[in-house]
């Protein structure tokens, strides 16, 4: 050996040292994980990516109709499936990165309590399946914004920014979700009913920009930042975007990723002992 | 400088004895109870301290191969827990010298869904190799496992054995100064352990790699291991040689008997006392050395023309052996009283294994009295004379023939 090999040094309470440069050693088999969710989700479903489209599809046409049709909800001039679609595609990426970060830790709780590598990893991989599926439902988003003559303009550039804001959401929230589901298994209920609620509180299925009055109290939600910011991309000039609201969203992502993360190195150690 | 040291390294795990508080609501119960436990001032000794591992020091010198032997529970596993960085230490230190790979499970992170050669890379990076390093040695790992055929397959649909020689295949082929096992070698069909026992050979004995193993198979550590920790209620017991340790860790194995009284003896002639006197302590046979019973008969009245004999039950309940003395070849407990006897085998050509006896003590053919007896005795046959290339296995043979070997090539 011509290098001289380093020295690991494991001590009580100081496994931190090494931690972030341990992420970053690691940071192919970041990818792996991520390739093998991926893998595994698309590989014996015979519809595929069919399964990815149903389900937004689905919601589209019911939400229309209901909101839409039903009660009649302003549109603003944009057409009604259009509108449901561009709040559907953050919301579905945040909320399958959500439940799959919130249980990745326990679903592979038989490579946790086998091998080390930095914990982080398996919440942070666990997220990628929610990005392949939201390409998909965005393939369908432009076909069907082209259809009902809804061209891309320049603010489409900035999608990126809402789309990895959505993930950190997903990600802050997950982070903490995921870490007291190895101890409290509650945890594993409370994800769906969250996701199951958080479609209709936030604004997926209508606009709020025509409620100023109720803006406040939907700003406590970060997708209400998100969506609006994401509507304000890809419904060109038929939506703004609530600054105020976009910044106490940013803010709540922040504050849940800085105490995820810190909540997550804590409870760490214990994860082999408790999984 | 070493490549592993350990100081005072120590796991405390908090048992606690109150409801499993697995759920919130548990928890909270919990919580409340101990309030108002609090309120009253009493104290709750719901919890206790349990060290799986206490004050545990030593060191392996790079290129040593260091088994680590010790009962069920005696903290083997939490010891490689802790030096893989599974789990955090609770105290002390421990320092590693060089890239470190363990190997606690065969086929850690395999995926059933996933092909073959799709498991390979997700394994292999699971265990810490590079992508490009993976690449490399990729025919080299099929060879090994030969899953040529079935690289495509998803591993579900693999026998189990395909499935361990593919996973055995990829941690074979780590490369790392350190390499920590547990077990592992425990898979597979006899021929696929002869295979990776033969690859850790390799791996210990000519990459020149510290490794530290954990086996219950004493013959794999025998054949393996120069240097043993032994370690008993998560302290180390001993650090030495293996042949010294092997002994130590059967001496403080289950029996450790060397005597046994009959309980409840019947008021006419038995059997009352027996006694092995093995090669070393623990009950430890070592092979080809002298081994000795003593059995003590009492036969108030007298018993004419007395037979007694003894067999050597092995593990599966095959008598292998039967040794017996008959008045006919000189009379003995004729009168009332007691008899010691003593019977001496100067070399023990049984096979490695665990061993039992059973007795019988009657008058000859024909008489009405026969006592069966089987003392709660027994004793293990192990060697150390020599280690050979698989190990030695109690389901080998029954016994070791002694023999000489002629070689003339032609």
């Amino acid at each position: 050996m011509s290098e001289s090999p380093e020295t690991l040094v494991v001590e009580a309470g100081q496994t931190e040292r090494h931690y972030w440069r341990d992420i970053w050693r690691f940071r192919e088999l970041l990818g792996f994980l991520a390739w093998r969710d991926i893998k595994v989700r698309y590989k014996q479903a015979v519809l595929g990516i069919a399964w990815a489209l149903i389900q937004p599809i689905t919601t589209t046409v019911i939400f229309t109709v209901i909101f839409g049709s039903l009660a009649g909800m302003p549109s603003g001039g944009v057409p009604y499936p259009v509108l449901v679609l561009s709040g559907l595609l953050p919301w579905q990426l945040f909320s399958s990165a959500l439940s799959g970060s919130s249980g990745s830790l326990v679903s592979n709780s038989s490579l946790i309590s086998k091998i080390y590598f930095p914990r982080l990893l398996v919440p942070i991989s666990s997220i990628a399946v929610a990005l392949v599926d939201f390409l998909i439902v965005f393939m369908l988003f432009v076909g069907v914004s082209l259809w009902f003559g809804n061209t891309p303009t320049w603010h489409w550039l900035f999608l990126p920014i809402f789309v990895i804001l959505s993930l950190f959401a997903a990600l802050g929230a997950g982070l903490w979700l995921t870490a007291l589901t190895v101890k409290y298994r509650d945890f594993k209920f409370i994800v769906p009913f969250l996701i199951q609620i958080g479609i209709f509180v936030s604004p997926v299925g209508f606009r709020t920009d025509f409620y100023p009055s109720w803006q406040p109290l939907l700003s406590l939600n970060p997708l209400t930042g998100i969506i609006g910011g994401f509507r304000w991309c890809v419904l060109g000039g038929h939506h703004v975007v609530n600054i105020q609201g976009l910044i106490s969203g940013i803010l709540i992502i922040v504050i849940l990723n800085v105490t995820g993360i810190w909540y997550f190195r804590r409870t760490e150690r214990n994860f082999a002992d408790i999984i | 400088m070493s490549a592993i040291t350990v100081e005072n390294l120590g796991k405390r795990y908090v048992i606690s004895h109150q409801l499993r508080q697995d759920t919130l609501r548990d928890s909270i119960m919990e919580g409340l109870r101990n309030m108002t436990a609090g309120l009253r001032g009493e104290s709750r000794p719901d919890k206790e301290d349990f060290w799986a591992l206490d004050d545990v020091s030593f060191s392996v010198e790079p290129g040593e191969v260091v088994g680590i032997i010790g009962r069920n529970g005696a903290g083997k596993s939490t010891l490689l827990k802790v030096l893989s960085r599974i789990t955090e230490p609770t105290r002390g230190r421990i320092s590693m010298k060089g890239r470190v790979a363990s190997l606690l499970e065969v086929g850690t992170g395999f995926h059933p869904e996933l092909s073959g050669r799709e498991n390979i890379f997700l394994n292999g990076a699971i265990l810490g190799m590079a992508k490009a390093e993976i690449v490399n040695k990729f025919d080299q790992i099929v060879d090994f496992a030969g899953v040529e055929q079935f690289l495509d397959t998803p591993v579900k649909r693999y026998s189990s054995g395909m499935y361990v020689r593919l996973a055995f295949a990829v941690a074979a082929h780590l490369d790392s100064e350190i390499l920590i096992v547990d077990e592992v070698l425990a898979v597979g069909d006899h021929a696929f352990q002869k295979k990776c026992l033969g690859k850790m050979r390799d791996v210990a004995h000519q990459s020149g790699r510290t490794v530290l193993l954990v086996s219950h198979n004493l013959g794999q550590i025998a054949a393996l291991a120069n240097r043993c920790v032994v370690l008993e209620n998560g302290r180390v017991k001993f650090t030495g040689d293996t042949q010294e340790a092997i002994p130590i860790y059967y001496g403080h194995a289950d029996a450790g008997q060397k005597q046994w009284t009959v309980p409840n003896p019947p008021a006419g002639p038995h059997l009352k006392r027996v006694r092995i006197q093995t090669s070393d302590p623990g009950n430890i046979q070592a092979y080809h050395k002298p081994l000795e019973f003593e059995f003590e008969l009492a036969h108030p009245g007298g018993v004419p023309d007395a037979c007694f004999s003894f067999q050597i039950i092995n593990a599966s309940g095959t008598a292998v052996a039967h040794l017996w003395r008959y008045s006919a070849e000189g009379s003995f407990a004729a009168l009332s009283g007691s008899t010691v006897l003593r019977c001496e085998i100067p070399q023990v050509k049984l096979n490695v294994g665990l061993y039992s006896l059973r007795t019988y003590f009657s008058g000859p053919p024909g008489s009405s009295f026969n006592q069966m007896v089987e003392p709660e005795l027994n004793f293990e046959v192990v060697r150390l004379d020599k280690p050979v290339a698989f190990g030695w296995r109690s389901d080998a043979c029954t016994y070791f023939e002694d023999a000489t070997w002629k070689l003339s090539s032609t």
